[in-house]
C-alpha cells in the first residue's frame, strides 16, 4: 500500500518534471502548429462571406469540392505523381542503404552518409531549376544524345512534363528514402546472415529469406516519410511543369490565397490530407496483416 | 560486389548532377542556360555584387537563419531532454506533433499559419517568418540533440548530485558540455534549413524578401538567371563549409562519448 503510493508519487513528479521540461516546446507547438490546423478544420465547415468568414456550420465546402472534376482530377494525379516517386525512390534508394551498410568499411560509413545527405541540403530551388536544364527541350540530355548523334530530334516526352516532375521529386527525396533503409540494414545481427548461410543457402536466397524480411520495416517508413510530403510539394509542379500541370498544393494555394475563399481552400487541404492519412494508415495496415512488419 | 559498387557511384553522379552543372552555366560565357558552353566569364559573379536586392534579400536570409538556428535549437533542448529523461503522461502525443512537420507538407504548414495571421490582423514581417522557420527546423534539431542526449550516462549526473550540485548546475557544469557537440551541429544544420527554406518564406513573407524568394522571382526573367547561377555556386560552397563543420562536431561529439558512430544526420 505504502509501496504503491510512494511509486505514484515518483510517477507524477516524473510526469511533472517531464512536462515541465518540453513546455516551452510544447506551448509553440500547440500555438503555431496545432491552432492553425486547427482553425484550417474548422473553416473547412463554415460559409464564405464576402470580406469574412461566417461561422455558420456547413458541409457544403466538402460536397462541392468532391464536385469538383477539377479537384478531383488534380489529387488523383498528385496521389499518382507521389506513388511513382515513391516507388522510384525506395526502389533506386534500397541498393544504396544495402551497399553502405554491408560493403562499405564502418569507419567510411559516415563519409557515405555524408555525400549522400549534401545534396539534399543545398538550394532546394535552384537543384529543381536545374532539372527542367537537365531534362528541357533543349536540355544537357537532349543536346547530349544530339550531339553523339543517337538522335536527330530532341525528344519531347521528359520535357516539362510530368515524368519531369517525378524525376526532380524523386531526385529530391533521395535521403529520405535512403536512411530509414540504412538504419534498418544496420540494425541487422549480422551472425543472422551467417546462420543462414551455414545451413545451406545461398546469397541471394540469403538475402531473400533473411536480409529483405529483417529490413522491411525501415522500407515501410522509407515509402511514408517520401510518400506524405510529396503530395504536398508546390515548387516542383510550379517550376518545371511552368504552373501547367499543378498539383493539389497548387491547388489549395489558388483557392485560399488568389480566389480567397479560405473555407473552401480548407475543405481542400483537409480532404487531402485525410486522403493521404487514409493511404498511409491502409499501407501500415497491410504491411503489419501480410508482412508483420512492426510486431 | 563489383555491379553494386558501380551502382553507387553512378547514383551519386545522379544525386550531383545537378550541383555540378551549377559552375559550368556560372562560369558560362552566354546569357542562356544550355550546352555548349560557350566561353569562361567571371562577369555574372561581379554582376552579382551590383544588385542592391539581392544583397537585402541575403541580409534579411542571414538574420532569419540565425534567429531560426537560435530557436529551434534552445527549444529543441527543451524537447529532447524531455524526451530522453523523463517518462511522463502524453509524450508519444506531444512528440508527434513537435515532430509533425518533418512529414506534413510544408505548404499545409505555411498556408494554416498565414491564415492565422492574416484572421488576427497581424502583419506579415521578418518574425513571422522565423516562427514558421523554426517549425520546420525543430524536428531535426530535436533528431541531432536526442541522439546527443540519449548517448549521456545518466550516472554521471546522478555524480554530480551526490557531490552537492543542483539540478540546475550539475546541467551546467556536466551535461552541457557533454552534448555541446550536439547542439552546435543542430545550431548549423537548423541555419542551413532555415536559410534555404522556400515555401514558408513565400507565403509568410511581407515586403522584404528571402534569398530563396528572392531567386524564385528572378527565375521569371530568363536574362536574370545566369546571375543566380553564380549566386546558386557561392551558396553551394557556403552551405558545403557549414555542413562539414556540422558533420565534425557530431562526430565528435560521439567520439568524446566514446560512442559509435552510427551514420548521418537524420
Amino acid at each position: 500500500m505504502m509501496q504503491s503510493s510512494l511509486i505514484g508519487r515518483v510517477a507524477r513528479s516524473e510526469n511533472l518534471r517531464g512536462w515541465a521540461m518540453v513546455s516551452p516546446t510544447a506551448l509553440v507547438a500547440i500555438l503555431l502548429l496545432a491552432a492553425p490546423l486547427g482553425m484550417i478544420v474548422a473553416f473547412s465547415f463554415m460559409t464564405d462571406g464576402y470580406l469574412e468568414i461566417l461561422p455558420e456550420f456547413t458541409l457544403e465546402n466538402y460536397t462541392k469540392a468532391w464536385a469538383d472534376p477539377l479537384f478531383r482530377q488534380i489529387l488523383f494525379r498528385s496521389l499518382y505523381v507521389s506513388a511513382l516517386v515513391t516507388a522510384a525512390t525506395v526502389v533506386l534508394a534500397f541498393p544504396i542503404a544495402y551497399f553502405v551498410s554491408f560493403h562499405v568499411a564502418p569507419e567510411r560509413k559516415s563519409l557515405w552518409l555524408f555525400l549522400i545527405t549534401i545534396p539534399f541540403w543545398t538550394s532546394y530551388l535552384i537543384r529543381v531549376f536545374l532539372w527542367k536544364v537537365i531534362l528541357g527541350y533543349s536540355g544537357v540530355i537532349n543536346s547530349g544524345l544530339m550531339g553523339l548523334g543517337l538522335i536527330s530530334e530532341p525528344l519531347t516526352f521528359f520535357n516539362y512534363s510530368v515524368s519531369a516532375i517525378i524525376v526532380t521529386l524523386a531526385h529530391a527525396y533521395a535521403p529520405f528514402a535512403i536512411l530509414p533503409i540504412f538504419v534498418a540494414l544496420e540494425r541487422i545481427d549480422r551472425s543472422l546472415l551467417e546462420a543462414s548461410r551455414d545451413l545451406g543457402e545461398g546469397h541471394l536466397r540469403t538475402f531473400w529469406r533473411v536480409t529483405l524480411p529483417l529490413s522491411i520495416a525501415g522500407v515501410v517508413s522509407a515509402v511514408l516519410i517520401v510518400f506524405i510530403p510529396t503530395v504536398g510539394d508546390y515548387v516542383t509542379p510550379q517550376l518545371i511543369g511552368g504552373g501547367k500541370i499543378p498539383l493539389v498544393a497548387n491547388l489549395i494555394q489558388n483557392r485560399m490565397l488568389d480566389l480567397d475563399n479560405k473555407p473552401a481552400g480548407s475543405a481542400l487541404a483537409v480532404s487531402s490530407m485525410v486522403i493521404v492519412a487514409i493511404i498511409s494508415v491502409a499501407f501500415l495496415w497491410a504491411n503489419r496483416r501480410y508482412l508483420r512488419v512492426g510486431r | 560486389m563489383k555491379a553494386l559498387k558501380l551502382y553507387a557511384v553512378g547514383y551519386l553522379v545522379f544525386l550531383y548532377a545537378p550541383i555540378l552543372l551549377l559552375p559550368l552555366f556560372a562560369f558560362n560565357d552566354a546569357k542562356v542556360i544550355s550546352f555548349p558552353l560557350s566561353g569562361f566569364t567571371t562577369h555574372w559573379f561581379t554582376e552579382m555584387t551590383k544588385i542592391p536586392a539581392l544583397y537585402a534579400a541575403f541580409k534579411n536570409s542571414l538574420t532569419i537563419a540565425l534567429c531560426a538556428a537560435l530557436i529551434s535549437t534552445i527549444l529543441g533542448i527543451f524537447a529532447a531532454r524531455a524526451a530522453t529523461r523523463f517518462s511522463f503522461a502524453g509524450k508519444g502525443p506531444i512528440m508527434g506533433l513537435i515532430m509533425l512537420p518533418l512529414v506534413l507538407p510544408d505548404v499545409i504548414v505555411a498556408i494554416s499559419l498565414l491564415v492565422v495571421l492574416l484572421q488576427l490582423g497581424i502583419a506579415l514581417q521578418t518574425w513571422t517568418v522565423i516562427m514558421g522557420h523554426v517549425l520546420i527546423c525543430l524536428p531535426f534539431s530535436i533528431a541531432i540533440l536526442n541522439a546527443a542526449f540519449q548517448a549521456l550516462d545518466r550516472s554521471l549526473e546522478e555524480a554530480a548530485i551526490d557531490l552537492g550540485e543542483t539540478r540546475v548546475s550539475t546541467f551546467r557544469l556536466v551535461i552541457l558540455p557533454l552534448v555541446m557537440p550536439g547542439i552546435i551541429s543542430s545550431l548549423l544544420i537548423a541555419f542551413t534549413i532555415s536559410f534555404d527554406e522556400f515555401i514558408v518564406s513565400y507565403f509568410l513573407t511581407g515586403s522584404s524578401p528571402t534569398l530563396p524568394v528572392y531567386i524564385y522571382g528572378q527565375f521569371r526573367y530568363p536574362a536574370k538567371v545566369p546571375v543566380i547561377m553564380a549566386l546558386g555556386t557561392l551558396l553551394v560552397l557556403g552551405s558545403f563549409v557549414l555542413l562539414s563543420i556540422a558533420e565534425y562536431f557530431r562526430r565528435r561529439g560521439i567520439k568524446r562519448r566514446g560512442g559509435q558512430d552510427t551514420g548521418g544526420f537524420l
